[in-house]
């Protein structure tokens, strides 16, 4: 059957709820509504005010009521409506719930899920397209995810839920129409395990999130070239999965990195740093980035231009390959 | 969902509660009954007398160098215990940095708050166990976790009642205006305790607020906003136990004010000769909460030479015990750095716990 991404991200809300009562959603129109995007779309009439609700506008009192919540007993899967909407919680987020089940040592724990509408390519403005996964991979104690497919949409947030340690959870809003042929409910491989989303001998194409799918068009595009073009779907940034990269650069020598997000100190340094400090001999030219310009995010209109798209990784490819 | 309420009645009094005036008359105030039992008048001097006692020990302590900083409570003891002593074991406290008070009550080692100083660990107690949750340094981000808590317990109909303490200077921050914005609308079983100690580090209150008093704040949410005389414990108990009691009866969350004054440096690290006088500091002197205190237990028969000596034995034990506890304390195994953060850490935990472990291995053999 034919599921968008939203559609498997809300069933995975709503089995998640119904396998356990201690799951509880919450944040700015979720309840009523059903969410800007519908992702909490029928929860609040489902399981009622007291499991899914509206909040005041404070993304900061989300995220820290969700900490107290979690030290009581629940498990709030909490929703910042918009990536650039997450910076009044940032305190809550790098200062408590990833820091604070160590600072217990083990005597707290906070299985918390934090939903973020993430990345670009909507035509939205200003503060509605921003990728600020770097900061949270950075912050030692969190969980950093972001599928790329309706499937990994429902199994991943289902994992996240059930995860004992705190999940930021990033979603790809761009591909929230995606579609994918997959009977929910559904299991994908879990937390820390890239997947080949396409197997290929030429080069290895790096993403995660929004990205998949253009790396995959990309590689479709990339046969007419005659290159046979490998995409690995990192799936969840922390915990990252250097194995399986190290195995796909194996196959392939070259590796770019592809996000939305500015590529100065991004996802993609990390990538290439562990490639080469681990695969260095297998490395045919350097690891290139493709991702966003170190501007901040550009007006609507001016999008086009700033987001990795796949003429500019094929080029990256050609420049790979001609090293 | 609840409704709106006449601001008036919302309102604090004009001079704030007090039962015991600075030289230790009682005092009757309507609505605010005292209701102590005589142990319990005497439980809440013994702990004052232990909360200064290691408050004094941990600060001879900073000073010998055994901890790296300290942040002392010293003419808060009544504001704390004041406060504390009206909660029941089932209830639940988020503190800051300062609350070592609130933690006597509530029955935290205070070896395990003064390790924290000492740096051997991030935090060293149990939440779970007393009911005091972890100490908090980043101003006011605790009184969230208060809310979230109690909205949890209201979720659950469980019947308990959340306390959150934060300072003068927290009042300022976004985040107790959210916690105490949320724990309106969502009418939680709350009481916010503001010691307003009169300083954030070398700013004083009127560069904080222009607000006619902080428990004012409290009607900008629907909710009562309270003051009492931090340095009365007898006037603080009695208004935050009207709070506790509003809230356990389900009406929702309070704000309590309790003025009082910060003695002793904010920290350690600090010096307060800057920015205050010794003029102010000898008119607080003269307001201590525990000489106030004591004079009223005496005219009352409730201390006798036996008792106070009996505490003051205890509390030197406590000191003793904490000096054999936290001197030369050896730090935390390094190795354990990577037992917490996850409970399913990431594959580079094993790697880097490997690294650290090889390297103390060669440093010993060296």
């Amino acid at each position: 059957m034919a599921v968008t991404l939203a559609q498997a991200l809300n069933r995975a809300l709503h089995d998640a709820m119904e396998a356990d009562d201690r799951v509880v959603v919450y944040g700015e129109d979720v309840g009523r509504l059903g969410g800007v995007f519908r992702i909490t779309d029928r929860l609040q009439s489902r399981f009622g005010e007291r499991r899914c609700f509206d909040t005041p506008l404070a993304e900061s009192g989300i995220v820290g009521t969700a900490i107290g919540m979690a030290i009581y007993g629940f498990k709030p899967v909490v929703e910042m409506q918009f990536d650039g909407f997450t910076y009044p919680a940032f305190e809550q987020l790098v200062s408590h719930l990833a820091k604070m089940p160590n600072r217990s040592r083990g005597t707290v724990r906070l299985p918390v899920v934090v939903r973020i509408p993430f990345g670009g390519g909507i035509g939205a403005v200003e503060h509605h397209s921003e990728s600020p996964e770097a900061f949270f991979s950075h912050a030692a104690g969190l969980k950093v995810v972001s599928p790329g497919t309706p499937s990994d949409g429902y199994s991943l947030l289902r994992e996240a839920i059930d995860d004992p340690d705190p999940v930021i959870f990033f979603e790809p809003k761009r591909r929230y129409w995606l579609k994918e042929d997959v009977e929910l409910p559904c299991k994908t491989p879990g937390f820390g395990n890239a997947v080949v989303r396409r197997q290929g001998t030429t080069a290895t194409l790096i993403a995660y999130g929004p990205m998949v799918r253009t790396c995959l068009e990309a590689a479709s595009a990339a046969e007419e070239e005659g290159w046979d073009l490998e995409v690995l779907d990192l799936r969840t940034l922390v915990p990252f999965d250097s194995a399986g990269v190290v195995a796909s650069l194996q196959r392939t020598g070259h590796a770019i990195v592809v996000h939305e997000a500015q590529v100065f100190a991004g996802i993609g340094a990390e990538v290439a740093a562990q490639l080469q400090e681990r695969a260095f001999y297998h490395l045919e030219a350097p690891v290139l980035r493709v991702g966003g310009f170190d501007v901040p995010y550009p007006a609507a209109k001016l999008e086009e231009f700033f987001l990795p798209d796949v003429d500019r990784i094929l080029d990256a490819v050609e420049r790979a390959l001609s090293y | 969902m609840g409704s709106r309420v006449d601001a008036n009645a919302l309102l604090p009094p004009d001079k704030p509660v007090r039962l015991l005036d600075d030289s230790g008359t009682l005092h009757e105030v309507e609505g605010f009954p005292l209701d102590l039992k005589d142990e319990e008048l005497r439980e809440l001097y013994r702990f004052m007398v232990l909360s200064r006692r290691v408050d004094k020990q941990a600060i001879n302590l900073q000073r010998q160098g055994q901890l790296g900083v300290y942040a002392s409570l010293l003419g808060q003891e009544a504001a704390q215990v004041g406060s504390a002593f009206a909660l029941e074991p089932r209830d639940w406290v988020f503190p800051s940095y300062r609350e070592l008070g609130a933690a006597l009550v509530r029955g935290v080692d205070p070896a395990s708050i003064l390790h924290l100083f000492r740096g051997t660990w991030l935090s060293d107690h149990d939440p779970h166990e007393t009911h005091f949750g972890l100490l908090s340094i980043p101003i006011g981000t605790q009184a969230l976790h208060a809310t979230g808590f109690a909205m949890g317990a209201k979720f659950d109909d469980v019947d308990l009642v959340v306390m959150s303490y934060f300072g003068d200077g927290a009042s300022s921050e976004g985040d107790p205006h959210e916690a105490l914005n949320f724990a309106a609308v969502f009418e939680a079983p709350c009481v916010f305790v503001v010691q307003n100690n009169q300083y954030a580090i070398s700013v004083p209150l009127i560069s904080q607020t222009r607000a006619p008093t902080i428990a004012h704040k409290a009607v900008g949410y629907g909710m009562p906003g309270y003051r009492c005389d931090g340095n009365d414990v007898l006037g603080t108990y009695a208004v935050v136990r009207q709070a506790v009691e509003r809230a356990r009866r389900g009406e929702g969350p309070s704000l309590v004010e309790a003025v009082t004054y910060r003695m002793e440096a904010h920290t350690t690290a600090d010096d307060p000769t800057r920015y205050r006088t010794d003029e102010e500091l000898a008119m607080w002197k003269a307001r201590d909460p525990i000489a106030r205190f004591e004079t009223f237990l005496e005219s009352e028969g409730l201390l006798t030479a036996d008792l106070r000596q009996e505490i003051d034995d205890e509390a030197q034990a406590h000191a003793k015990r904490l000096r054999e506890e936290i001197y030369d304390a050896p730090h935390g195994d390094p190795l354990e750095l990577f037992d917490h953060p996850y409970v399913e850490p990431p594959p580079s935990y094993a790697e880097q716990r490997e690294f650290l472990r090889a390297e103390l291995a060669s440093n010993q053999e060296g």
